[in-house]
């Protein structure tokens, strides 16, 4: 068995806001939702919106943990027709101008196997993706494409559950590599909100079975609760909040109106501001006993 | 170099997979669920007292064993092969479904769920999950497409009269694909009450292995009941295939008996040639959905595609994953029906048996008119008849272009 990947723009990424005592940004859009062009302009603009990670879902007819809006998302992306070598490109493009943001994948596993697990990991890593998110490969099944995406230098990134118990969570550690990303409400995405509390007490537990950055997502849509996972969490996901501003901002027949990539990049700059700030304002309050 | 294995029967393994096939392909919300629900079904397995429950609601409630019936003017008509029906139409709600529904609703009640959820096609797993909650007094909500709601009102009504919550699933084609998914949405919304009863041989481990249990009951009559009838075992067997559960069920208890020929009729709609049918096998490559990898219909790029078939039942672009290995290993033998060829074979059931089949069985039905009139008069065939056709007295009317319900 190869070795896990230690050393990728993901982990340089995590090492450096460590050193600035904050959590990655991480914002989540499906792949040419709800065009190509507006999609371009997406990923030109959220690094500097102050996305830290950039996560693209791949879309599949059949999005089984997904809520509505990331359903509607991917019907969107489907009738435009994405393919995975069209995500790859767009990958491709962006890393012309973009070298050290990561971007990692977020999809469902049959697109994957249709195009061949070891041909899918040597396509994205020459794109310069950086890590997979598969939502229905939990690691008992997940050996078949984590061996090729290893020996590509891409991480496989984890996802643990509410459900999930002390028990099994070694089980997806012997195979995660990256960050852990731990689904903050039992559902499917962008439906509840999650339980500032509860997250915490998991990530808490969490922390002393692994040193992986550990990402909180599913339930997040505001940026204050971005703010509240950011003081505890290595990582914060925001995605159906952000793809609701784009199924808001299209026209019965799915096309955007101006200014919608504006829209969507003012939102992740609130989302930022918070995630930034919030462990220095939480200090400077403990400093001067101000707040709660 | 002879093959090591030496039975077929002894599937799959313990991650759940038939060879390539099977699997547990779900999000980790729903890992720890499906890992308590086979701890819990091998406990039961281990405890006598589950056996003796499953086997008093079977006789008592649902009607079994059921009849095996030699179809004599159907055998006259097509002058060949002998034929028998297997009669689990005649099971209590009308169709196989209720095996499979009695023994996972004996296990949910071990667990300690309260709330049930069930995806159905045709509406008749819906029916039988709905009767076993009614039964049982759980809550059950039955997840059905918007399409195979409006196809198949007399089941929709039915489970509202049994007290089932009946949701209209609008998205993608709006039938059985459609409504799994939701399903599935459900139940990790609802992990801490609910328990998920899927009506097929499908999806993750340990449904396909546990679903052909409960269905195994089929062949094992048939074969004792066959016994009796001509002191000996068939020689083919034929089952209609959709998810594939009363197909397996009928065959797993002769997956050894190699002489025994096995034929599973898939629907192929419109025909498999203009693309809107609903044969995986046939039509169909190796990829996973649903909780399993098996054959599905998809386009190149992965993306699952929409099944066509008359029959609401059959109307799923994917199969059981231990059918998808036995057809790898030509055990089984995997044709497909038309649309028009089971109409016609729905007819003729009616007005030479007086027996209205399901349009599921009647697939089955026409590929038996294809082989019987080759075959010798001591061929024995049984067809599995998994359901009545009442339901489908609408559909059936509008493929013909009559109305019913008019004022006469």
């Amino acid at each position: 068995m190869s070795a896990p990947v230690t050393e990728s723009r993901l982990t340089r990424r995590f090492e450096k806001l460590k050193e600035k005592d904050r959590a990655a940004l991480v914002t989540f859009i499906t792949a040419n939702d709800p065009d190509p062009a507006v999609f371009r302009q997406l990923l030109e603009g959220l690094p500097t919106a102050g996305a830290d990670i950039i996560e693209l879902g791949m879309p599949f007819s059949d999005p089984m943990a997904d809520g509505p809006s990331v359903q509607l998302s991917s019907q969107r992306a489907l009738k435009v027709g994405v393919t995975i070598d069209d995500v790859l490109s767009a990958v491709s493009d962006m890393r012309e101008w973009e070298v050290d943001t990561p971007v990692i994948l977020m999809g469902y596993y049959n697109p994957i196997y249709r195009y061949g697990p070891a041909e899918f990991a040597e396509a994205a890593a020459n794109a310069g993706v950086d890590g997979v998110i598969i939502v229905d490969l939990p690691p008992e099944e997940a050996e078949e494409l984590n061996h090729h995406l290893r020996d590509n230098n891409l991480h496989m990134i984890f996802l643990a559950a509410p459900t999930t118990d002390e028990s099994r969570f070694p089980r997806i550690l012997e195979h995660a590599s990256g960050f852990v990303y731990y689904v903050a409400v039992k559902g499917v995405t962008g439906t509840k909100s999650a339980d500032i509390s509860e997250v915490s007490a998991r990530v808490a537990s969490m922390r002393t079975q692994t040193d992986l950055p550990l990402g909180v997502g599913f339930g997040i849509r505001t940026a204050s609760q971005a703010a509240e996972m950011a003081q505890f969490a290595d990582a914060v996901v925001v995605g159906s909040a952000i793809v609701d501003i784009i199924t808001d901002g299209i026209d019965s027949e799915w096309r955007a109106q101006p200014g919608l990539a504006t829209r969507v990049l003012d939102f992740v700059k609130d989302l930022a501001n918070g995630v930034q700030t919030v462990r220095l304002e939480s200090a400077e309050n403990a400093s001067t006993g101000v707040g709660a | 170099m002879a093959e090591a294995r030496n039975t077929y029967r002894d599937g799959p393994d313990d991650l759940g997979h038939f060879g390539l096939f099977g699997g547990r392909y779900v999000a980790e919300t729903l890992m720890p669920l499906i890992l308590e629900v086979e701890q819990a079904y091998e406990a039961a397995c281990a405890d006598p007292s589950y056996a003796k429950e499953l086997e008093s609601f079977r006789t008592t409630y649902a009607g079994r064993p059921s009849p095996l019936y030699f179809a004599e003017r159907m055998t006259d008509h097509f002058g060949g092969a002998k034929i028998y029906f297997k009669r689990d139409e005649l099971n209590h709600t009308g169709s196989h479904k209720i095996n499979n529904c009695l023994g996972q609703i004996l296990l949910a009640k071990r667990m300690g769920k309260t709330r049930i959820i069930a995806e159905t096609g045709a509406g008749q797993h819906g029916v039988a999950t709905a009767t076993v909650c009614a039964r049982f007094g759980l809550e059950c909500v039955v997840y059905m497409g918007a399409k195979d709601i409006e196809r198949q009102k007399p089941n929709v009504f039915r489970m509202n009269l049994l007290g089932a919550d009946v949701r209209a699933v609008e998205k993608g084609s709006a039938t059985l694909k459609e409504a799994m998914n939701e399903a599935l949405r459900d139940w990790v919304a609802n992990v801490d009450d609910t328990y998920y009863l899927i009506g097929t041989a499908a999806g993750p481990h340990p449904y396909p292995a546990m679903v052909r249990d409960f269905q195994s009951v089929i062949g094992d009559e048939v074969k004792v009941q066959m016994d009796a009838a001509e002191g000996r075992l068939p020689d083919t067997l034929v089952a209609c295939i959709g998810g594939g559960s009363n197909a397996i069920g009928l065959f797993h208890p002769f997956l050894d008996d190699t002489d025994v020929r096995l034929i599973g009729v898939e629907a192929a709609g419109n025909g498999i040639d203009t693309g809107e049918h609903a044969a995986s096998i046939s039509g169909g490559n190796p990829g996973v959905l649903h909780g399993n990898r098996t054959f599905l219909l998809q386009d190149d790029g992965g993306q699952i595609r929409d099944a066509h078939s008359i029959s609401a039942g059959l109307d799923y672009p994917g199969i059981g994953p231990e059918h998808a290995w036995l057809h790898l290993k030509g055990r089984v033998d995997y044709v497909s029906a038309t649309d028009e060829e089971a109409l016609t074979a729905f007819q003729l059931c009616s007005r030479l048996e007086g027996i209205i089949p399901a349009l599921e069985p009647s697939h089955a039905l026409s590929y038996i008119e294809k082989i019987a009139p080759e075959l010798p008069s001591d061929h024995l065939i049984v067809m599995n008849l998994c359901g009545r056709g009442d339901k489908d007295v609408f559909t059936v009317a509008d493929a013909l272009g009559t109305e019913v319900g008019a004022e006469t």
